[in-house]
């Protein structure tokens, strides 16, 4: 593993040579925002037990120190784009926890009218360009963002993230060769959570290290500790800094590790409950940050209770609204179908 | 003055008996008034007016058997200018529309026939000069990247090569290699690229160098370029234009000669376009440029250079989603588009030399289709023949006899005919292939055939 992942789990131990890539306030916002993912998701779990979520709804448990250390370098007129496991992003681009949760259920209050569903929501304001249910799809969507900040010739950089299953897809090499062609500012970012569904990276590929998946293209890879969100920020950092000069696509591999199933209905019949619990219990990336800031600045328990009560009155607020929003007007069938203006 | 006519009342009905007068001569009578019954060997039918006026004769009494059909069985007198056009006279092709013409209400069906409405002419553009259709397609992109810079054509060959049809000749040099950009080949990726730059807020236009590639990419057209409108509650638009030559070229084979407007057309989201003429691909290309929705644009290899008279002017556009009536005609409605639209032209000629008067309509769009012109053109016609290179199954033909049945069943006098490619994939072999294509003679043969000539 790359140098920035021993660095993280060095600064763990409080061993770190160089200064730590967050400051308190970075790290406890940084700790903010995957604990509201993963308290949302929690509670898109129980409310898709209760019934009051429908069709496919992949959870991002255990995942959450990948999006969050992303988001922390980018800026505004940055944009986003990822596949159907994608509440996460959408609560780190600043996406409002009622308005992805009332999509969920399918309400007028959700972000697409209750139209798109969990796989297919957006957000143009916080960059955010989907959501989307296709394997791959979102990979060449990406680089064509990347490609309209290219063509505008601002400096603005499109981050595109993908699982390490969508890795294999066809069109995802042939984005790799133009936007090394082009040199297009895209970080590619593959959340390498082990299992394409139930089928494990050994099963669907003879490439071991996929960072060398960009390599035939020139595309600079980097493998990544995904559990550690300061590891991922440093990454992240260099990644988007190669992108923003103008040097062209960056990889990043995140090793990380989805603790729930695919989706709802996932039989877990691939890997064993000793593996789940073993990195819940040694890697888990919320209880890494927790661990950090105790060591590296002396924030203790108490004074991170705030925090958690925020957090659960947002979500609790967000399935509230889920519930009470209504289901989208009839004519609403009709509406978004094409557009004039 | 006006000739009413002894109608079909049935696919086989040559002749009936005029059983009833329920008009008599100097009465008024409007469109709809059933001003007859008349018996045919399967039952007693009542005729309507098609026409007002007032009726000055009565030729043929009640009683009479073995009336003929088409023959006059009374005169209908016009008072003055308020006279309707006669639903078998030929309208010259500069005859005014109707101050208010009827408007078709697409869901329902009027319960009586009413006066044949005469689609809206079109707007004159002014100066026209002779261009071949390559020409136009290739001014109509020039004159939108001139004027839109976010307007740009990425594809196989548009640049370097200068296009493997020659559409982009000389963009290169004039907008630069970033506007009019080489790409591999690799549709699937490109396409999703030009689909994400879209939805940034470019202006991308795609060419295919044929549409056969675009199956490579049909997911990015469909589930993403279509869809993600709809998906995203109306957020994020995809102003983006898909085109290339579709259908069959010449001996090219079953990969490389398909037509791909009832795939698309069948999809939400799309809008999809096929021109004929110079003048259609100048001015639907610039309109589907322009439209902030996906468009697929079908041109066709066979007429790019074939030339037509087209508008100079800067400013010349054409609406999305509406038809043109190419010829005016009264007996029968020959409903094509692109090539096609040529043979039925053709086959109008032919028809009209032994005396049938045809009315061709060219689609021009696809997708939203023109229902209003179709159906006020088989109101007059009462006989409708679609031709299309495409497969029959699930064709454009198809949707055309759906659209007959729900707004025009009581104007039929026959059965719709489908001319079509055939249903077998390509072949090579030149007489083979001949067979698989739609030819003028098929053409003549369905309107004769709608028309029991």
């Amino acid at each position: 593993m790359a140098g920035t992942a021993e660095a993280g789990a060095a600064r763990r131990k409080g061993k770190a040579e160089k200064a730590p890539s967050m400051t308190r306030d970075e790290l406890i916002k940084a700790y903010r925002d995957m604990l509201l993912i993963r308290r949302f998701e929690e509670k898109a779990g129980q409310l898709y037990g209760m019934g009051l979520i429908g069709g496919f709804c992949h959870l991002y448990i255990g995942q959450e120190a990948v999006v969050v250390g992303m988001q922390s370098v980018l800026g505004q007129g940055d944009q986003v784009i990822t596949s159907y496991r994608d509440h996460g992003h959408m609560l780190a681009t600043g996406m409002e926890a009622r308005g992805v949760m009332a999509e969920l259920t399918g309400r007028a209050g959700g972000y697409s009218k209750g139209k798109g569903g969990s796989m297919h929501m957006f957000s143009i304001e916080k960059g955010f360009f989907g959501g989307h249910g296709i394997v791959g799809a979102q990979v060449s969507l990406g680089a064509g963002l990347a490609f309209a900040n290219w063509y505008r010739g601002n400096d603005r950089v499109s981050l595109t993230y993908f699982g390490e299953g969508a890795s294999n897809q066809g069109q995802v090499f042939e984005t790799f060769n133009m936007a090394a062609l082009l040199k297009l500012p895209v970080v590619f970012i593959i959340e390498n959570n082990r299992y394409a569904m139930g089928t494990s990276q050994e099963r669907n590929t003879v490439t071991g290290d996929l960072t060398k998946r960009g390599a035939p293209w020139g595309i600079p890879g980097m493998q990544v500790n995904g559990m550690d969100v300061m590891a991922v920020k440093d990454a992240a950092e260099i990644a988007v800094g190669h992108c923003r000069a103008g040097k062209g696509p960056y990889l990043l591999e995140m090793k990380t590790y989805r603790y729930r199933g695919h989706s709802m209905s996932d039989p877990a019949k691939y890997r064993t409950r000793e593996e789940v619990q073993e990195m819940r219990q040694s890697h888990d990336p919320i209880e890494g940050a927790r661990a950090s800031l105790a060591e590296l600045y002396g924030v203790d328990e108490a004074a991170l209770r705030p925090i958690e009560d925020e957090v659960k009155a947002i979500v609790q607020e967000a399935a509230d609204f889920s519930q009470s929003s209504p289901e989208p007007d009839p004519s609403e069938l009709w509406t978004d179908v094409l557009t004039d203006a | 003055m006006t000739d009413i006519l002894m109608p079909a009342l049935s696919p086989t009905m040559t002749e009936g008996k005029l059983a009833k007068w329920l008009k008599k001569e100097g009465d008024e009578v409007k469109a709809g008034d059933v001003i007859a019954e008349i018996e045919t060997d399967k039952a007693t039918m009542e005729v309507e007016a098609v026409d007002e006026g007032v009726l000055s004769k009565i030729v043929v009494a009640e009683g009479t058997e073995g009336v003929q059909v088409n023959s006059v069985i009374a005169v209908l007198g016009g008072d003055g200018a308020a006279a309707a056009p006669a639903p078998n006279a030929e309208a010259p092709p500069s005859a005014p529309p109707p101050s208010a013409p009827p408007a078709v209400a697409p869901a329902s069906v009027p319960a009586a026939p009413a006066a044949a409405p005469v689609a809206a002419e079109e707007k004159d553009w002014g100066p026209t000069a002779t261009m071949t259709v390559r020409e136009a397609l290739r001014e109509a992109m020039a004159l939108e990247m001139r004027r839109d810079k976010d307007v740009l054509l990425m594809g196989e060959e548009v640049g370097q090569y200068q296009g493997a049809y020659k559409i982009s000749q000389g963009l290169l040099d004039e907008f630069g290699p970033k506007r009019v950009l080489d790409t591999p080949i690799t549709e699937h990726g490109f396409t999703g690229i030009a689909v994400g730059a879209a939805m940034a807020g470019l202006k991308p236009i795609v060419e295919f160098m044929t549409f056969n590639f675009s199956m490579q990419a049909i997911d990015q057209i469909i589930n993403s370029a279509a869809k993600t409108l709809y998906m995203s509650g109306g957020q994020v638009k995809c102003p983006i234009t898909f085109r290339g030559p579709n259908g069959a070229a010449s001996r090219v084979a079953a990969q490389h000669s398909q037509c791909y407007a009832s795939w698309y057309a069948h999809c939400p989201g799309l809008k999809v376009l096929a021109p004929w003429s110079a003048a259609d691909a100048k001015g639907l290309l610039r309109a589907a440029i322009r439209d902030p929705n996906p468009v697929i644009f079908l041109e066709n290899e066979v007429v790019y250079g074939q030339s037509f008279e087209c508008p100079t002017s800067e400013d010349f556009v054409l609406p999305i989603g509406k038809a043109k009536v190419e010829r005016p005609g009264s007996d029968v409605t020959i409903v094509a588009f692109s090539i096609c639209v040529g043979y039925a032209m053709q086959a109008a000629e032919a028809l009209a030399a032994q005396g049938i008067s045809a009315e061709v309509i060219n689609l021009r769009t696809i997708r939203p289709l023109d229902i209003e012109t179709i159906a006020a053109s088989v109101r007059k016609t009462n006989r409708l023949v679609s031709v299309e290179e495409g497969w029959p199954y699930a064709g454009i033909g198809s949707e055309i006899a759906a659209v007959l049945m729900e707004h025009c069943f009581d104007w039929l006098d026959a059965p719709m005919a489908r001319v079509h490619g055939t249903d077998v994939p390509m072949p090579y072999a030149a007489n083979l292939e001949k067979l698989a294509l739609p030819t003028v003679a098929q053409v003549v043969e369905a309107a004769k055939r709608v028309t029991y000539r």
